[in-house]
């Protein structure tokens, strides 16, 4: 492979790397933020989303240089078109922060509510999904990526069972309606970042494997 | 941009005897930089590359209108010494073109037509410029055989060591790649991308993607005249005007 084009590349690894650490990091920060009713902290999330939207663009502009002066092929072709879709994921990941610290501050102000339900697990299990597909990204593990694809499954049901939950109590307790609703749309966020996450699986599977794995689990369901 | 002006042509006109084949350039050539000339055939960038070092001179009923400055000298002045600009803005051509010497003997060539005469300075600029060309360790064995007994990608780097050996300023290179082989083409591209920490390099190439991944500068040329100059990454990513989209995107050319 070219010295040059090689270079490039590992350059573009490391900035990918450094948002996806960006992203984990803010998307930790909103949970803390669920659990604590920390206004203060969701305000700062909300701010610094810029950092990202910023540092996604100039991703997206390397990528294309990249393309554009080099044309790579092969691997070396999957690694670049896989990574403007991971930072756009990832990019998308963050402004699902944003959003679960915008019901952070809707509900802060509020007096608390005793749920019969807790975030917590949801969280912690969404959380280690982001971390393991930038950690299949950076080993390039296509076995930790498959892994990942296959959680999202436990997260979708631990939505329906919030939503279920939180009908419930809105139909107990009238009063509470937009608490509650707030609380819901956290774990929709939480369930929209565990699907991100997925993606970013799968395009590792697809970097690694030459296969577009997408749609894949789907077609898998329906036969069975 | 941090690098300074090493060469320009202001309002550059280039004519073989009727026919006209340049119009007005004014382009800027940076050290440490390299600039490629693209366009199709007969859009004058060749007969730019040779109004830089006057080769062009050797055309009968070919004139040259305008200025082309080297250190902010016009080097079409009637007192420039026309072997001394030639030393100080060397050549390698489209086809390796070595003499029917020793390869020791093609790199102390010019040193010698220079007056040269220390043998172990000679001896020490030929294995420099070797290296510089990133020939030595191919060849260093080999020294005193002949340099027709090289490959095409070797013979090429040979003839970049020639134009080394005299230390230019300025490395003119006319499609130094296009008779070679993918694997050689890119050794001349790195080489390429050494030479220019040293040297200003200017090349023609009729190869795009060449262009993209060698050059810092790009100048776009059609019918004798300079269309769109930009940064590389800046002119094959989004350049200013349909002509050079449509050029460097193969709809016409």
């Amino acid at each position: 492979m070219p010295v040059r084009l090689q270079k490039e590349l590992q350059k573009l690894k490391k900035r990918i790397l450094s948002l996806g650490a960006m992203v984990e990091e803010r998307v930790r920060m909103a949970i803390k933020a669920v659990e604590t009713r920390d206004e203060k902290l969701a305000k700062r999330i909300i701010e610094m989303d810029r950092e990202i939207d910023e540092n996604e663009v100039e991703v997206e502009e390397e990528c294309l240089k990249i393309l554009a002066l080099h044309q790579p092929v092969a691997v070396d072709l999957r690694f670049i078109t896989a990574v403007i879709k991971i930072n756009n994921y990832l990019e998308r990941i963050g402004d699902q922060a944003v959003n679960i610290s915008q019901r952070v501050v809707s509900i802060s102000r509020r007096p608390p509510v005793t749920v019969p339900f807790e975030y917590k697990l949801m969280a912690e299990k969404t959380e280690t999904m982001l971390r393991e597909s930038l950690d299949a990204l950076v080993n390039l593990d296509e076995d930790l990526a498959h892994k990942v694809c296959l959680k999202d499954d436990e997260i979708d049901d631990m939505n329906r069972e919030i939503y279920d939950k939180v009908k419930e109590v809105i139909s107990s307790h009238p009063g509470r309606v937009g608490y509650m609703i707030n609380l819901l749309l956290v774990s929709r966020h939480l369930e929209r970042i565990a699907d991100l996450t997925t993606n970013i699986a799968e395009e590792v599977i697809y970097m690694v494997e030459g296969e577009i794995s997408r749609h894949r689990m789907n077609e898998s369901f329906s036969i069975s | 941009m941090n690098n300074a002006l090493k060469m320009a042509t202001k309002k550059l006109n280039f004519y073989y005897r009727d026919f006209q084949a340049l119009h007005e350039i004014s382009l800027d050539f940076y050290t440490n930089q390299v600039t490629a000339l693209i366009g199709p055939s007969g859009c004058g960038k060749s007969t730019l590359l040779r109004c830089l070092n006057r080769m062009n001179d050797l055309i009968p009923y070919s004139r040259a209108k305008g200025e082309v400055l080297l250190d902010n000298q016009d080097i079409y002045n009637p007192d420039v010494d026309v072997v001394t600009l030639r030393r100080r803005v060397g050549m390698v051509f489209q086809k390796p073109n070595p003499f029917p010497k020793t390869i020791f003997e093609n790199v102390a060539y010019g040193l010698k037509v220079n007056g040269l005469k220390d043998k172990s300075q000679i001896t020490d600029r030929v294995e420099r410029s070797l290296q510089s060309a990133a020939l030595w360790d191919e060849v260093k064995d080999r020294i005193h055989e002949s340099a027709l007994g090289l490959s095409g990608g070797q013979q090429q780097r040979l003839c970049i060591a020639r134009a080394l050996a005299i230390e230019p300023e300025v490395v003119l290179m006319d499609e130094p790649a296009s008779a070679l082989d993918p694997i050689a083409t890119q050794k001349i591209e790195e080489l390429i991308h050494e030479l220019k920490k040293t040297y200003t390099i200017i090349i023609v190439t009729h190869n795009m993607q060449q262009a993209a991944r060698v050059s810092d500068i790009t100048a776009f040329f059609y019918l004798g005249k300079l269309i769109e100059v930009d940064q590389t990454e800046t002119l094959f990513t989004r350049p200013n005007l349909k002509q050079t989209s449509d050029y460097i995107t193969g709809r016409f050319g």
